[in-house]
């Protein structure tokens, strides 16, 4: 029996909704990010960018709606998924009393990577000689924040998922980091990047989401000096479902009128981007 | 599972040995609490000799909240809680290599506080392999079930008063097993007497060790 094709979406979710008690991180999230795509997804503070990374790695669960992550479902498949996702949040998840080195090769090991990477990731992130065996607690907070990246470079996930991957890192770990990001996806993984400082992003990210009050409130493509253009999505809305991407307002969370609203073109033949 | 299992024990005991909280705190806290105990008992060796086997095992109970709570700590920081979940290690393994790293530190602190209540209390010993039975038995249980209670109070604000409520009640049966295995070792028993006790050790282990294998990912997941 031929085996199936993997599925062209490396990220779907349908109305999903995320809870923090009864208090709503998302509020019926619609996207659907295509394999080898770089996504940045920007909002104001509070909008739901870090939740929707964290619903993504499978930290946090959907109260209802549909989520899939490199075809699987990670509330039947959580550690698979998270085998396979790398995510760089505000935490380093480092230990103080292990060293750089140590630290590195518990969390590539921890997550079934090849320890031979490790060396060539501390390099590129210019963590060697007696900064490799410093105890991740005398390390600043850049220097922490360079560590993970190294952790995720020697993991090389599918996915990665990064929230906020600028913050704290000099101009020269900047300029790797985007190096890297952009060899991710030449590499065919996906990036769901989450910058307020667009500035440092680019040109990596073509397609920019929106999130506002827990909801995909723009999703659109942007050439080169941030002007909008017009594209076909890689991965094609299911015909059976013609929706609108905006989804519609929850009692008590109400979002900010969007500047730009994408809406699901009902032929299928793509995004159509209004532009307020 | 073994291979998560080594990777988890590993770190944690990595972890103490660069910090030496077990040996510099933990241990010299055990110790202190052994002396006061002997100054609420008062002059009388006889006294201290006899209720050497229950002091021992409060002193090991009161050293293990200590313990668990470090393993909890250890993975409070720097989100290395959500490190862990998003490493994809196997549940099974994650409990098993964090209770076996607290169920080690255990051990040497039951070796020293051993010598404690020897020297202390003049605690007599005829029949040491029984002791160090129980020792064995009765530290699994006690990793077990503070791994598995460390990680089910480790996501509320009041774990560090809500732990010793939820685990002492609970170790009790390791506390009486202990204690009567102890006087069985002694000159006071027989060594066959302390076979009961060891059985209910070993009902125990098996309990809270497949208790903890089944619930802990849940429990990680929920914190």
């Amino acid at each position: 029996m031929a085996p199936s094709a993997p599925s062209p979406s490396a990220l779907t979710l349908r109305d999903a909704v995320a809870l923090s008690g009864r208090f709503p991180l998302l509020a019926g999230v619609d996207l659907e990010v295509a394999r080898g795509e770089t996504v940045l997804v920007e909002g104001p503070n509070g909008a739901g960018k870090t939740s929707l990374l964290r619903v993504c790695s499978g930290l946090v669960p959907l109260a209802s709606g549909q989520l899939s992550v490199l075809g699987l479902d990670p509330s039947r498949q959580r550690n698979r998924v998270r085998r396979r996702v790398g995510l760089l949040s505000h935490a380093s998840h480092l230990y103080d009393d292990l060293t750089v080195r140590e630290n590195v090769r518990f969390a590539v090991r921890a997550a079934g990577g090849d320890s031979r990477r490790i060396d060539g990731a501390c390099d590129r992130l210019g963590l060697t000689g007696r900064l490799l065996k410093t105890g991740a607690g005398k390390l600043s907070a850049g220097q922490r924040r360079r560590v993970a990246l190294a952790v995720l470079t020697a993991r090389w996930p599918e996915l990665w998922l990064l929230d906020e991957p600028h913050a704290g890192l000099d101009a020269s770990t900047r300029a790797t980091l985007n190096e890297l990001i952009a060899e991710a996806s030449a590499s065919g993984a996906t990036v769901l990047l989450v910058s307020h400082e667009s500035e440092f992003v680019g040109s990596l990210a073509p397609r920019v989401v929106t999130v506002t009050g827990g909801r995909v409130t723009s999703d659109r493509w942007v050439g080169p000096g941030g002007s909008p253009v017009e594209r076909t999505p890689a991965v094609q809305p299911d015909p059976a479902e013609p929706r609108a991407t905006v989804a519609p307002p929850v009692p008590g969370l109400e979002p900010e009128p969007p500047a730009r609203v994408t809406v699901a073109d009902p032929d299928h033949r793509g995004a159509v981007t209004h532009v307020a | 599972m073994w291979r998560d299992t080594l990777l988890v024990a590993g770190k944690d005991l990595r972890i103490e040995a660069r910090s030496r909280v077990a040996l510099s705190q933990v241990a010299p806290f055990g110790i202190v609490a052994l002396v006061l105990f002997a100054f609420a008992l008062g002059p009388d060796r006889s006294l201290m000799a006899k209720g050497a086997p229950g002091l021992f095992w409060v002193a090991v109970l009161f050293c293990t909240v200590l313990a668990v709570q470090r393993s909890v700590a250890v993975e409070s920081v720097d989100g290395a809680r959500d490190g862990l979940r998003l490493s994809g290690l196997d549940p099974a393994g994650l409990f098993l290599g964090k209770a076996a790293a607290v169920a080690a530190q255990l051990l040497v602190l039951e070796a020293v506080l051993g010598v404690g209540v020897v020297l202390l209390y003049g605690a007599r010993i005829e029949v040491p392999w029984l002791i160090a039975a129980s020792c064995l038995l009765g530290t699994v249980g006690l990793a077990a079930t503070g791994t598995l209670y460390g990680a089910l109070s480790a996501g509320l604000r009041v774990k560090e008063t809500l732990l010793p409520f939820l685990l002492l009640p609970i170790v009790a049966p390791v506390l009486l097993a202990g204690t009567k295995i102890w006087q069985a070792a002694s000159a006071s028993g027989l060594p066959s007497d302390g076979n009961q006790w060891l059985r209910l050790l070993v009902v125990f282990d098996a309990v809270y060790v497949a208790l903890g294998i089944v619930v802990y990912g849940p429990i990680q997941e929920s914190a």
